[in-house]
């Protein structure tokens, strides 16, 4: 007895109703790609996920159907997954900062008073 | 005046034949094309193959719409309730999917001849075709790299890669030179600049997939002695067609007057 399915392509294949299914370890798979949009020319190009291709070339074109078959795209990257140096979560804790640290940021120093004073100061002057 | 109004007429059933001949070729093999839809060899292949097919259909629709705006029915009754013989679609399209390597050489061969159609038809003094031509241009310059990449990959893999992909190139290359039959408009069609005419057409491809096929060590099959599939543009069609048809249109005809 083969499959029978709503799906007409399935039944005229004559599938068997038990497959004899082998393991699939053994498959070799292609490598992966990390794949890079871009939207405009001089923007910088942002990562948008990965895919699997066994070279360069087939990576671009099978990127520019799965990653900007709907949004505008004037350019892609591929990279090699192999190829990209990461700092690794074993070491996100490089990117925690003592909170107390006011004077590296912008909103850490009080200018309002200072401007008030040289406005002030220059109406004076005009007057 | 009656010579130019007969002139006209005949013009116009060229221009007609020869939409319905490039209309139902991506009909029919985008149709074909999405068969693949679910099935394909990996999931990013799927997906590409399957964006392909449609836009052949938005092709075709395009077409139709065209045909539709000088005196033929709507698009969806023009695709779909034609009989059979009624198609102007070449023998290429219409043949099962097969395997993979079948359906990719002959989206291969297909998709070039079709980018060299639309690029001469780029500049048909028929205005309204020469204006969806150039539109068309992106989608089959994509369609033609993602062919020619693949033509190459498998023509220089590794196991029986190449053996598989030459079978398919000599399977499809007599079906291939049916996309050039000539119809039986070619001389007004060429006289009056609506189309350089399939001659032309068939020399320009040959030489576009010719390089390719040589880049990927492919063996060229032997032209002079290949029997064309003809037939397909005069609508005498392979026994593929017919279930084809049926299976395509058996939603519609539940009830054609739906809307979606």
């Amino acid at each position: 007895m083969s499959i029978k399915s709503l799906d007409p392509r399935i039944t005229r294949e004559n599938l068997p109703e038990e497959p004899d299914s082998k393991p699939l370890e053994n498959i070799h798979h292609w490598q992966t790609y990390e794949v890079f949009h871009q939207t405009k020319k001089g923007d910088r190009h942002i990562h948008v996920g990965s895919l699997h291709a066994p070279n360069q070339e087939m990576a671009v074109i099978l990127a520019k159907e799965q990653y900007s078959r709907r949004d505008k795209c004037v350019n892609l990257w591929v990279v090699k997954t192999a190829d990209i140096f990461s700092s690794g979560y074993e070491n996100e804790d490089i990117f925690e900062t003592t909170p107390e640290k006011t004077y590296r940021e912008a909103g850490g120093y009080k200018v309002m008073d200072k401007i008030n004073k040289f406005k002030k100061e220059r109406k004076q002057q005009s007057n | 005046m009656k010579e130019f109004n007969e002139l006209n007429d005949k013009k116009t059933t060229a221009i007609k034949d020869l939409l319905y001949r490039l209309a139902d070729d991506q009909l029919i093999l985008g149709h074909r094309n999405s068969e693949w839809t679910g099935l394909g060899p990996i999931l990013e292949e799927d997906i590409a193959f399957s964006s392909m097919a449609q836009d052949k259909l938005g092709q075709s629709q395009a077409l139709y719409q065209l045909l539709h705006q000088i005196g033929e029915d709507d698009p969806d009754t023009i695709a779909f309730t034609r009989k059979v013989n009624e198609y102007k679609c070449c023998h290429l399209v219409e043949y099962p999917i097969g395997e993979y390597n079948f359906s990719l050489m002959r989206h291969f061969l297909f998709d070039m001849s079709e980018a060299i159609r639309f690029n001469m038809l780029g500049s048909s003094s028929f205005e309204p075709l020469a204006k969806i031509s150039k539109k068309f241009k992106g989608e089959l310059k994509y369609h033609t790299m993602h062919a020619v990449t693949w033509i190459n990959q498998l023509g220089h893999g590794s196991g029986n890669s190449p053996a598989k992909i030459q079978a398919s190139l000599d399977e499809c290359f007599p079906l291939a030179l049916g996309i050039f039959e000539p119809s039986g408009y070619e001389d007004i069609l060429i006289g009056e600049k609506i189309f350089f005419g399939e001659k032309e057409l068939q020399e320009k491809w040959l030489e576009a997939v010719i390089p390719v096929l040589k880049n990927a060590n492919l063996k060229i099959p032997d032209i002079k002695n290949i029997k064309a599939s003809y037939g397909g543009r005069k609508g005498i069609h392979t026994e593929y067609l017919k279930p084809l048809i049926d299976e395509m249109t058996e939603v519609y005809k539940i009830d054609t007057k739906a809307e979606w």
